[in-house]
């Protein structure tokens, strides 16, 4: 039997000691479209980071598809958070997208008219054709999500990491999108994305994580996006583990 | 998916139009051409002598300027323009260290102790900042001023006075010597080279090999460095890199030009550049522009002026920056003044055709004359010269009793009448607000309503033929050609 796309034992993450993400056991199917769902301070970002090899795990083991991380680069697509990055700096969006291509690339290769032309079906999947030559600070909010979708799309990856990809995002972007997302989950690609809004989590997704600093429930929508489960995550029932994160950081 | 969407996504956001960038591109090309006639006139009157010496001082500015000013391209971008300063002043314990192994002042030993010195103040600010909880600034901070004092301590423990800290070349290096005094020079083969031109140039070639090398890594990680981390372009061993860049080019144009050309270099050019470009490749082309600009103008200036020539190649930086802020086509003060200028003269514009449109609608004779139509909208410069630019463009005519619209003004009039009236429907139907409250807001409002938004109101409005004042909306353009 084939391996699940991502199978995390066992892990925990830790900034300056202080745990963020407790002993994760969780393993994703393949050809899902998955949410991330969890108040701020959750860990969402840096179980997506923790995946990605970005920040450091303090325990545990992540694998995709039966290998770690570093031997499946390729196999990975990420959008990360709007914010995270400059968007004064001196790039048009046919160039973001091809910085998609860069990682199949290799070191030193430079982009070439196949890279190009993926770019550029890139950004027609997401109907940002007509933009491709503006400068990236000159997109609206909406249209920069787009280029970030475009860029993972260009990197043509089998899992997709998207953080928040409709913060800042008007209604028929929105809808655009998640059309997209199930566009691509049909053709089997797995896709975890983090979510902000609890209302459209059983609209949009069929699968969904349940974070709050420990994994509090994972599965398909219809069994695990329940009250209950809501709950427990939401609820203020966590204050051991926030006094035990502050204890280890303090070192008593 | 997204098509259908794109199709009403108003375009408000246009890029600037290819007339902009041409009266832009013209000035540049007039002012540079003039200056370069001057300068060859001038240059022409200098004795054979001073012609060698300012030919050799340029082109020593010219490649450390520009060895500057790539990499401080990708520093401008990473936020990080401080850097320069920093490794300008940290690499001293590396260079003293090299001295005391060395015996002498060799160029080999010196790029080995700056280059560890370098990446040591990087290694040192970055796992204070990461590993300590220090903010960034701070970090960079203390570890650049300890290592500079530390080479301090270091010059006068151990080499007995042997290299004596001479403030003058510190900040100005000895740029004014070359050329002019023989024993700055060295053998290169069949030549005899300025001894800086040597450590410089090498640099120059460098820096450019690894960024060409290495462009889109070096892109990809200033731009978005967790992605080219997960790319496996591992984004901390790329900063390293150009952190070794930095530390050699400073080093190198440290005793040539001395360190405020070095740290004016990292930066100025290329801040012009990111002022003036939106790409990254055009980004360091100007940046390097910049530098070889500033160089040779700034020897001229020093020669002219008989100062030292380091500080006029800075000094000149800065003043070509000023330009740039001043002309920037994004961000620019005269470019805001002439966008707020022509966004005025539609209004006013508009204002007249709208004026004209109702006087014509209440079907009286009465026309206006030329003068009351400019008092009509506050009167000056900007309302006759409005008027002028509607009769020129054939939106107005003149008639024997006075101004009436044509056909393609009473177009547009009518349009614009439509949004406002649409926009006071809209006010009193969703705002509630009563009827003596909706003619200013929808004044100011009709000019940046465009057909997509008209549509949404009228979609929005349970009628679309009378405003609430009980007149009638002019039709849409498309219903009132049938």
């Amino acid at each position: 039997m084939q391996a699940p796309p991502v199978e995390i034992h066992d892990m925990t993450v830790a900034y300056h000691r202080k745990p963020v993400l407790w002993d994760i056991d969780l393993t994703l199917p393949k050809g899902r479209l998955i949410a991330v769902v969890g108040p701020n301070g959750a860990g969402k970002t840096t179980l997506i980071k923790a995946i990605l090899g970005l920040v450091p795990l303090a325990s545990g083991k992540v694998e995709l598809y039966g290998q770690p991380f570093h031997r499946q680069r390729h196999l990975v697509g990420y959008v990360p958070q709007r914010e995270s990055v400059d968007w004064d700096f001196p790039v048009t969006a046919l160039d973001v997208v091809l910085m998609g291509t860069y990682g199949r690339l290799g070191w030193f290769r430079r982009a070439g008219a196949a890279e190009r032309d993926t770019a550029m079906a890139s950004l027609e999947s997401v109907g940002m054709t007509r933009f491709a030559d503006r400068q990236i600070r000159q997109l609206s909010g909406g249209q920069q999500q787009r280029v970030f979708l475009a860029r993972a799309l260009a990197q043509n990856a089998q899992i997709y990491f998207m953080d928040e990809p409709f913060s800042g995002v008007d209604a028929a972007t929105e809808h655009a999108t998640v059309s997209l997302l199930q566009e691509l989950r049909s053709a089997g690609k797995t896709l975890l994305v983090v979510h902000h809004d609890l209302q459209t989590v059983r609209e949009y997704f069929d699968h969904v994580i349940l974070l709050n600093m420990r994994l509090v429930a994972a599965g398909p929508i219809e069994t695990t996006f329940t009250d209950e489960n809501l709950q427990a995550t939401y609820g203020g029932r966590l204050t051991v583990l926030a006094e035990a994160a502050e204890a280890v950081r303090l070192g008593d | 998916m997204y098509a259908a969407y794109e199709q009403v996504e108003s375009s408000e956001l246009a890029a600037p139009s290819a007339w902009w960038k041409s009266w832009r591109f013209a000035l540049v090309a007039v002012i540079l051409t003039v200056a370069a006639i001057a300068y060859v006139a001038w240059f022409r009157e200098l004795d054979d002598r001073q012609q060698r010496a300012l030919a050799w001082v340029t082109l020593v500015a010219a490649v450390t300027n520009v060895a500057c000013a790539t990499v401080g391209c990708f520093l401008l971008l990473r936020r990080m323009s401080l850097m320069g300063d920093a490794l300008a002043h940290s690499v001293l314990p590396g260079l003293v260290v090299a001295f005391i192994f060395a015996g002498s002042l060799n160029i080999g030993f010196m790029f080995v102790g700056a280059l560890a010195a370098g990446l040591a103040t990087a290694f040192l600010a970055d796992t204070l900042n990461r590993r300590g909880g220090v903010p960034a600034d701070a970090s960079l901070g203390v570890v650049f001023v300890s290592l500079f004092a530390l080479g301090v301590v270091l010059i006068k423990r151990y080499t007995g006075g042997a290299i004596h800290l001479d403030f003058d070349c510190v900040f100005a290096g000895e740029l004014d010597l070359v050329g002019i005094s023989s024993n700055k020079n060295m053998s290169v083969g069949p030549f005899e080279l300025p001894r800086t031109l040597v450590s410089v140039g090498p640099v120059l070639i460098l820096n450019i090999a690894v960024i060409t090398l290495l462009w889109k890594e070096f892109k990809v990680s200033s731009f978005d460095p967790a992605l080219a981390t997960a790319m496996g372009f591992r984004a901390g061993r790329l900063h390293y890199l150009l952190m070794a860049l930095v530390a050699l080019t400073t080093v190198a144009s440290f005793e040539a030009v001395g360190s405020i050309l070095v740290v004016a270099m990292l930066i100025v050019p290329a801040a012009t550049a990111h002022l003036l470009t939106d790409r990254l490749s055009k980004m360091l082309w100007v940046s390097a522009g910049v530098g070889l600009l500033t160089a040779v103008a700034g020897c001229a200036l020093a020669r002219l002026i008989e100062v030292n020539t380091a500080g006029t190649i800075a000094v000149t930086g800065g003043a070509l920056y000023g330009v740039a802020v001043l002309l920037s086509p994004r961000y620019g003060v005269v470019s805001t003044l002439l966008r707020n200028a022509r966004i005025s003269a539609r209004i006013v514009r508009e204002d007249m055709l709208a004026m004209l449109y109702r006087l014509e609608e209440l079907a009286t004779d009465r026309q206006l004359g030329e003068r009351q139509v400019v008092q009509a909208v506050g009167g000056g410069l900007l309302a006759n010269w409005g008027l002028w630019s509607l009769l020129r463009r054939g939106d107005v005519q003149r008639t024997d009793r006075g101004l009436s619209l044509t056909a393609s003004g009473k177009q547009q009039a009518s349009q614009l009448v439509r949004s406002h009236r649409l926009w006071e429907a809209y006010l009193v139907e969703h705002l509630g607000l009563p009827l003596d409250h909706v003619h200013e807001p929808a004044e100011r409002i009709e000019h940046f309503i465009d057909e997509r938004l008209r549509e949404q109101i009228v979609a929005d409005l349970p009628a679309a033929d009378v405003d609430p004042h009980g007149r009638g909306i002019p039709d849409a353009p498309g219903e009132s050609r049938s």
